[in-house]
């Protein structure tokens, strides 16, 4: 089955996705995006199924999530995922780990690639960081986020979940909303959705929106009312507690007042118009529960569900070449 | 008795190369030009050289001779920026020895104590101590009413002071400059700005202490305006540029390349081009190395925890050579910026070639191809953003004080 041509590009194998590892969005060209996409779709009955969601195809493969950085839920992702595909999961935390010994992180790749790991997820909080030890390891190197620079597994869970709801994304206007300066979700959203045909609005108040953002291709927006107004997508980003101390934001509740996304706020989008949100939410801040709880409007839910999917599919995919799949050496 | 003989003379003080030859006796320079050369003389054929003064490098982060004489440094400025800071008279006196005979160091005292921007440091006794001229380090004293008091002080002891110029309330955390490079790389920029606020303030500053100031890296077109004023206006106030700044522009973190972390951080093309404009006009009056070799343990890590700096002194005569190779300058004035600036900022009697002037003199070989290879540095370290790239001279000879080393 993998080794027939895909029906859109009609290339075989490895040439659909011919990247040792997923560092970001940034490498993928489109095609390589949609590949992951359709890949991702094929795993999503099979999460649905009431039984036993087995499928054993990386028994025998040792995964290693290191996460420098905490997280709870893009970790119980990726170890489900894993787990799914039947692969050996080990999870690794800086709190409990040598790096706060002071060891570095090359000797940290170093070490994690000695154990023989066959793919590692990779969590950290400085920008770059995956890539440093992806240029270190011989197994293929998933990035689960560094820094603000970006997080490709969301920016493909993102895609396909606005996929499954509006069937497609040529011309689909899309707000995303928030902390963009410090965020590695959004800089991953734009460069997937523009490449995939959405046109693409970030809304930031002005302390928080990054510097020659338009080269993204994307409409920088202040006022989130004009920033909204007829999207097909609402995606709100989680602000951080310590930036609206007075150094970013004057206050929470300024904050909401501006930029908080409330059932009349979302009446200025399209009337079927989704809302997204990467998690864990601030409610009563960036976003209301009225609007996150509406299963008509939002997609919240669904994005964590595709999330799995997505993770099985990069998974299985950059697994491939060491499984001896045809095609794919 | 030393001839230097078929060479092509370089004085920094002249408009162009000239034929002819020199002329040393004991420590210093006999005689230059159409010299009748004494039978007894030892004789050094130059044919295809510049003989030039020794390269001053003001401010380098470490004395490596090795990389100093492959490009001709005879002396150098050391920064304040040491483990410990110099800024204590026994820690001066000490950098001030290390490099001797065939190497001088002049050590740059630390403005405050620590650099922390906060406590004057014992000026004239690092003065008395060996110290050249006075240095905010890598940091920005971020109380004008401190730098003031710095700048006052050293004015009475007749001390420039070396700064770098970033405000750090816009710098604070920034390891790039604001654009799209450091946005796609998701990396802590500042606007370009924070040079031209710092570079405006210690100019209002200087001009109100009657001291003299010098800017050590100059890296925007604001930065070079605000100094063109301060010239025009008939202020002491000098800066300097570093072949980076001419030859990159931001683009060259891309894919997190440590190596070109710098401080300041590289800019835009547009100040690039600036930079060159400026060593062209006379704005700038030194080019300097910034010389800071770094090891794996400190550029082998993410991007914004690597420590800024490069290993600049290999490539400074390579670099500079370019500019004169691409029209925007001659040699002499190449040299100016090399040598004879740098030494009368420092009040050396060094940079010239001239008769009776110390023989601190070097010949280079303008064409001798060579590529930069981080794995084969002279240097204590690889560090360059220049690796793998193809470029022309290098010394073939250094004289200190009359001795070939």
């Amino acid at each position: 089955m993998t080794s027939a041509a895909s029906p859109d590009t009609g290339l075989i194998g490895r040439a659909n996705f011919p990247h040792r590892h997923l560092l970001g969005i940034a490498n993928l060209a489109p095609h390589e995006i949609r590949f992951l996409l359709d890949e991702a779709a094929r795993w999503v009955a099979l999460n649905r199924t009431e039984s036993r969601k087995h499928d054993g195809r990386l028994a025998g493969l040792t995964q290693i999530n290191a996460f420098f950085e905490n997280s709870t839920r893009t970790l119980l992702s990726f170890e489900i995922a894993g787990k799914r595909l039947g692969a050996d999961v080990v999870n690794m935390h800086a709190a409990q780990s040598s790096v706060k010994k002071g060891e570095t992180l090359i000797d940290t790749a170093v070490t994690l690639n000695s154990m023989r790991a066959d793919v590692i997820v990779i969590r950290h909080m400085s920008s770059g960081a995956v890539q440093l030890i992806a240029d270190k390891v011989d197994c293929p190197v998933l990035n689960a986020g560094d820094g603000w620079h970006e997080h490709p597994t969301q920016g493909l869970l993102d895609a396909l979940t606005i996929r499954r709801r509006k069937g497609g994304f040529e011309g689909l206007i899309v707000t995303i909303c928030g902390d963009i300066l410090h965020s590695r979700v959004a800089r991953s959203n734009m460069l997937c959705l523009t490449a995939l045909g959405c046109q693409v609005r970030v809304c930031a108040p002005p302390t928080l929106m990054p510097p020659a953002i338009e080269r993204y291709r994307v409409t920088p927006f202040t006022d989130f009312d004009a920033a909204l107004d007829g999207a097909d997508v609402a995606m709100m980003l989680r602000i951080q507690n310590e930036r609206m101390e007075g150094g970013f934001l004057p206050s929470s509740r300024e904050y909401h007042m501006l930029y908080g996304l409330t059932p009349e706020r979302l009446k200025r989008a399209k009337p079927d118009a989704i809302v997204m949100h990467p998690g864990p939410m601030n409610r009563g801040i960036e976003i209301l529960s009225g609007v996150a709880d509406d299963p008509a409007r939002s997609a919240i839910t669904e994005q964590v569900e595709m999330g799995v999917a997505v993770r099985m599919a990069c998974l299985d995919v950059l697994t491939r070449g060491q499984r001896g799949i045809e095609g794919w050496a | 008795m030393i001839a230097i003989v078929n060479a092509r003379l370089c004085d920094p003080a002249a408009d162009a190369l000239a034929d002819g030859a020199l002329l040393v006796e004991g420590e210093t320079i006999a005689a230059i030009g159409a010299v009748d050369i004494p039978a007894d003389a030892e004789r050094i054929d130059a044919r295809g050289m510049i003989l030039a003064p020794g390269i001053v490098d003001l401010g380098v982060f470490k004395t490596d001779k090795p990389a100093f004489h492959f490009s001709g440094i005879t002396r150098a400025a050391l920064m304040p920026d040491q483990t410990p800071v110099l800024d204590h008279p026994g820690l001066v006196q000490h950098a001030a020895r290390a490099g001797k005979p065939d190497f001088w160091v002049h050590p740059l005292g630390a403005a405050t104590r620590g650099l922390d921007g906060t406590e004057l440091a014992e000026m004239a006794m690092m003065k008395a101590a060996g110290a050249r001229a006075i240095a905010t380090g890598r940091r920005w004293i971020a109380d004008s009413g401190v730098m003031l008091h710095v700048l006052r002080y050293a004015a009475a002891l007749d001390l420039t002071v070396v700064t770098h110029s970033e405000d750090g309330g816009l710098t604070h955390h920034a390891v790039a400059t604001d654009g799209e490079t450091a946005t796609r790389l998701g990396l802590p920029s500042a606007p370009a700005c924070a040079e031209t606020i710092a570079i405006a303030r210690d100019i209002a500053l200087a001009r109100e202490a009657g001291a003299r100031l010098h800017v050590r890296l100059v890296t925007t077109a604001a930065g070079f305006d605000l100094i063109r004023a301060a010239k025009a206006e008939g202020l002491p106030v000098t800066c300097g540029v570093s072949p980076a700044y001419l030859f990159l522009n931001d683009q060259a973190v891309s894919d997190f390349r440590t190596f070109a972390r710098l401080s300041p951080p590289l800019r835009d093309e547009r100040d690039r081009l600036a930079a060159i404009a400026a060593v062209a006009d006379g704005t700038a009056d030194v080019l300097c190395s910034g010389h800071d070799p770094r090891g794996p343990e400190d550029k082998r890590l993410p991007f914004a925890d690597a420590a800024p700096g490069i290993a600049g002194a290999e490539t400074l005569l390579p670099l500079a050579l370019n500019l004169v190779r691409e029209g925007h300058i001659g040699e002499t004035r190449m040299m100016a910026l090399l040598a004879a600036n740098p030494a009368r900022l420092l009040g050396l009697d060094a940079g010239r070639l001239a008769v009776g002037a110390p023989a601190d003199l070097i010949l280079i070989d303008p064409d001798a191809p060579w590529i930069v290879d981080s794995d084969k540095m002279a240097a204590a370290a690889g560090n360059t953003p220049f690796d793998k790239l193809p470029v022309q001279g290098r010394a073939r000879m250094i004289m200190k004080g009359g001795v070939v080393r």
